[in-house]
């Protein structure tokens, strides 16, 4: 990809155009539901970030987001389109709860580490098929991920059924983890330094994601095998050539991403559910998508598209309740919006934008 | 002659003196970079003009223009005098334009016939299109030895062939206008000499043919007239009978040029590299390599001769771990290489195999890596790319390729550029630096110098007999025959994945490589 445009135009300005543009279609869409799109957006806005209530509820929907626009972004580098996020973040849920249940007498600080590594591989293991069968027999990874997601939701209710439920219970769920599985939310630890915070699901594993976030960066950007995983994505061919096997760097990449995505259930899981029930990815996966595709898969992006993706849901979920001629199906609606301007139509804003540059450029010199 | 006397409806009579074709004033930009400035040329009837110019100078532009694939920004083209407005490739061809693409455009299940009419057939039912086709090819073929059968299918033709039937397809479209993209790339000698003369007969018609080529010989060979392109602008427009090779040399480059090579005379010792029987089968089945022994031995250039596709890149690919072998042996200093699994790159660098691919846009170089980080591509696993915090030193790696860029003199001299924004020979010199400064013993080329300008040409060449005076061996790969003949210490050529002979270069020739290169044993045709 070669551009004529200052990379921050590249990297900032032309997401911002696509999500403004996004934005004015699902205007448009308030409009013909006879909504008021002004008020819609004040109330998304306050909704999200108007309150500590808000804050703490979008920087929850952010953490997931975080972790699997990460998953999708690392194998995007490997030009890997892993979609199969929702599935592996649903079977390290599983790997999630085993831990919980089994350490929840001890204490946070031991269960959170092993759960996060449980997390990390059980999300890796159910890449790592597709991602063989991708390397060895040629099986199309866009297919295989879709065909995991559906094989992980029925190993879920599998294990939910057989496994975890207790005894007695009607609903599909284990039970509850005891304090040694709690991990520290947000606004307990605004309290340990004196502040205070509504409670709200948001947790320490925001941090966990923002260092997952300088993790990707140092491997695809500073080590050798991101260099090679680069490079691969590239041009396969040139990897071959320059003695870089495309089955090591399928197989790796696909195990960092699938780790990336499992590494969301800590954030539901153990950080709000406090149990495994069926409710612990709802859709984040597919999210990631979305955000790694605006984040243009670089860390830094994924944070702020994430961030973006949270307003979007805590805000929606506001717009909902006060607006109800509004379905929170809305949210779903700027969501493919967003998609669509960022993923599909993205040449739309760039070629007039480089043109309005070049334009530009020769104006000034 | 049937075409010329057929009116071909919704042509405009052309003024009977006027060129054939006039370009005034004509401007391309694409982004930033102007591709054509200000072109004008006159392009007489009944007559072949040649374009050369290096890559990049904008020949391909400027015939796509013509022919209706790109518009142009700015300027007029006048076919028989006459202002016309060429807007896609149907204008070009109602205009009498026809062209013959560097990549064949043909359907390779078709027969001759139906790739013929394709396109151009005169109703519904293909019966009497076909029938017409057939008269007419016959004549054709009689006039201008343009002879193919019409019932032989495209994708079992020989490449010359296969050439002829896009000239066929040209004329059957009433042609009077030919343009010819690099057409002797993938010919061998024998082969274009017989283009050449297709050519002169078309032109004894009265059709009126451009030649773009970087060759000078073939410009010398055929040509009435020859226009030079550089970075976009026409530079001279000259009767070939009044310039010389040297002079075409210095006005694509803009200097003074060396065409020959100066060395010396080489200093051979130990086999290094023993290749015993060495096969190799590609996806699709087909056989490629079919049982090559050879001996590279240190302190020689050994050139590999062929016309594209017999096998040389297959050789090249399987000895620098790419593709992997069916059967033979290759080895190294004593030691066997492993042959199976085709990712065996990096165990080649590290027995000192350098390579430089023939395909530097999709194997040798990363094109959206900068030029650092293609400084180092397949060496990068070396310690001393390595900081001690486990990441990649770039301090390092960034030093390092400066340095090869000013030793090679690569520019624009910034290791931060994109490999895809520097010139073919630029490109090249990326590649040439870093496999010549990791020290091989073994040194692979390929096409050292496709799409490389004349400037750059000379110094990579310098850099291979270098490499080769330092006493290490070089297999050479390239169509180009006269850059096998300058550079090569000993020459064998390939013919359908096999060896078909071994010369000395200063006891052959052109003419007996190429009939060589053609499956032809010179002793028998003599006989």
């Amino acid at each position: 990809m070669t551009s004529s445009l200052p990379k921050w135009a590249d990297l900032f300005l032309i997401p911002a155009i696509n999500v403004l543009l996004a934005f004015l279609v699902a205007g448009l869409v308030v409009i013909f539901i006879g909504e008021d799109p002004i008020r819609a957006m004040q109330i998304m806005i306050s909704g999200s970030l108007g309150s500590d209530y808000g804050i703490g509820y979008t920087l929850f929907y952010t953490t997931s987001f975080i972790f699997t626009g990460l998953a999708v972004a690392v194998a995007f580098h490997a030009s890997i389109f892993n979609i199969g996020g929702e599935g592996q973040a649903g079977v390290a849920g599983v790997g999630v709860a085993m831990v919980c249940l089994t350490l929840d007498q001890t204490y946070w600080l031991l269960t959170l580490p092993l759960a996060v590594i449980a997390a990390a591989m059980f999300g890796a293991a159910w890449a790592a098929v597709p991602a063989y069968l991708q390397a060895k027999r040629g099986s199309h990874i866009v297919i295989t991920t879709i065909m995991f997601n559906y094989i992980a939701a029925a190993f879920l209710v599998y294990m939910l059924n057989n496994v975890f439920k207790v005894p007695g219970a009607m609903a599909p769920e284990s039970r509850r983890f005891e304090a040694g599985a709690q991990i520290p939310r947000l606004d307990q630890m605004a309290d340990w330094v004196g502040l205070e915070m509504t409670r709200t699901p948001a947790n320490i594993s925001f941090f966990l994601a923002l260092l997952a976030c300088l993790g990707v960066w140092l491997l695809i950007w500073r080590s050798r095998l991101g260099y090679e995983i680069r490079a691969f994505g590239f041009s396969e061919k040139a990897a071959v050539y320059a003695g870089i096997s495309p089955f090591k760097i399928t197989m790796i990449a696909m195990l960092v991403s699938g780790g990336m995505a499992g590494l969301m259930a800590i954030n539901t899981v153990m950080g709000d559910l406090q149990r495994l029930n069926l409710d612990s990815v709802l859709g984040a996966g597919f999210v990631g998508i979305a955000v790694a595709l605006m984040g243009r898969s670089h860390p830094v992006g994924v944070i702020l598209a994430a961030l973006l993706f949270g307003v979007l849901y805590q805000g929606g979920a506001e717009l909902a309740f006060e607006i109800p001629s509004i379905p929170s199906q809305m949210i779903l609606t700027i969501q493919a919006l967003v998609i669509l301007f960022t993923g599909s139509l993205e040449n739309m804003v760039r070629f007039p934008l480089e043109r309005l540059f070049l334009r530009f450029q020769k104006g000034t010199t | 002659m049937v075409l010329n006397e057929t009116e071909v409806a919704g042509r405009p009579a052309a003024a009977p003196d006027a060129p054939a074709i006039e370009l005034i004033g004509i401007s391309k930009a694409f982004g930033p970079v102007q591709a054509n400035k200000d072109i004008s040329m006159k392009v007489q009837r009944g007559t072949i003009h040649g374009i050369v110019g290096e890559n990049g100078a904008g020949k391909s532009t400027l015939m796509s223009i013509l022919y209706g694939f790109y518009k142009a920004d700015k300027g007029e083209i006048k076919i028989g005098g006459v202002p016309t407005l060429i807007h896609n490739s149907d204008d070009a061809i109602k205009a009498g334009i026809g062209m013959v693409h560097q990549h064949f455009m043909l359907v390779q299940p078709f027969t001759v016939l139906e790739n013929v009419v394709l396109g151009a057939e005169d109703g519904a039912l293909l019966k009497p299109s076909l029938a017409k086709a057939r008269t007419l090819l016959t004549e054709l073929a009689h006039e201008y030895e343009l002879d193919v059968d019409p019932d032989a299918v495209v994708g079992d033709l020989a490449v010359g062939f296969q050439q002829r039937v896009e000239i066929l397809k040209a004329l059957y479209r009433h042609a009077d206008i030919l343009i010819l993209d690099e057409p002797t790339g993938v010919l061998t000698p024998a082969e274009a000499d017989h283009l050449f003369r297709i050519l002169e007969g078309l032109k004894a018609q009265g059709k009126t043919i451009i030649l773009i080529t970087h060759k000078l010989r073939e410009i010398m060979a055929v040509t009435d007239t020859v226009s030079v392109m550089r970075r976009g602008e026409m530079t001279a427009t000259v009767k070939t009978s009044e310039t010389s090779p040297t002079q075409l040399a210095e006005l694509m480059v803009g200097r003074r040029v060396l065409l020959r090579v100066e060395k010396e005379a080489p200093k051979v010792g130990e086999t290094i590299l023993q290749v015993r029987g060495l096969r190799v089968v590609d996806h699709d089945g087909v056989e490629r390599l079919k049982g090559i022994d050879l001996d590279l031995k240190a302190g020689e250039i050994l050139g590999v001769a062929g016309v594209a596709g017999n096998g040389q890149s297959a050789l090249l690919e399987v000895l620098g771990g790419i593709t992997e072998a069916a059967g033979g042996s290759v080895s190294m200093n004593g030691q066997t290489l492993d042959l199976v699994g085709g990712d065996d790159g990096r165990d080649r660098r590290h027995r000192g195999i350098g390579h430089v691919p023939e395909d530097r846009h999709r194997l040798g170089l990363v094109m959206p890596f900068a030029e650092w980080e293609n400084s180092c591509f397949g060496y990068h696993d070396r310690p001393e790319y390595q900081a001690n915090s486990g990441l990649m030193n770039r301090l390092f790696m960034r030093d390092d390729a400066r340095q090869k860029i000013e030793k090679y003199d690569i520019r624009p001299p910034s290791c931060d550029l994109k490999a895809a924004n520097f010139s073919g020979g630029n490109q090249q010199k990326i590649v040439i630096a870093r496999e010549i400064e990791s020290n091989p013993d073994v040194l692979l080329v390929g096409q050292p110098t496709r799409g490389v300008d004349i400037g750059a040409i000379e110094f990579i060449h310098n850099q291979i007999v270098a490499l080769r005076d330092q006493g290490k061996a070089v297999l050479l790969v390239s169509v180009e025959l006269e850059e096998i003949l300058a550079l090569s210490d000993r020459i064998i050529v390939m013919f359908d994945g096999k060896i078909s002979g071994e010369r000395m270069p200063n006891d052959t020739d052109e003419n007996e490589l190429g009939l060589l290169m053609a499956g032809i044993d010179p002793k028998e045709s003599v006989a």
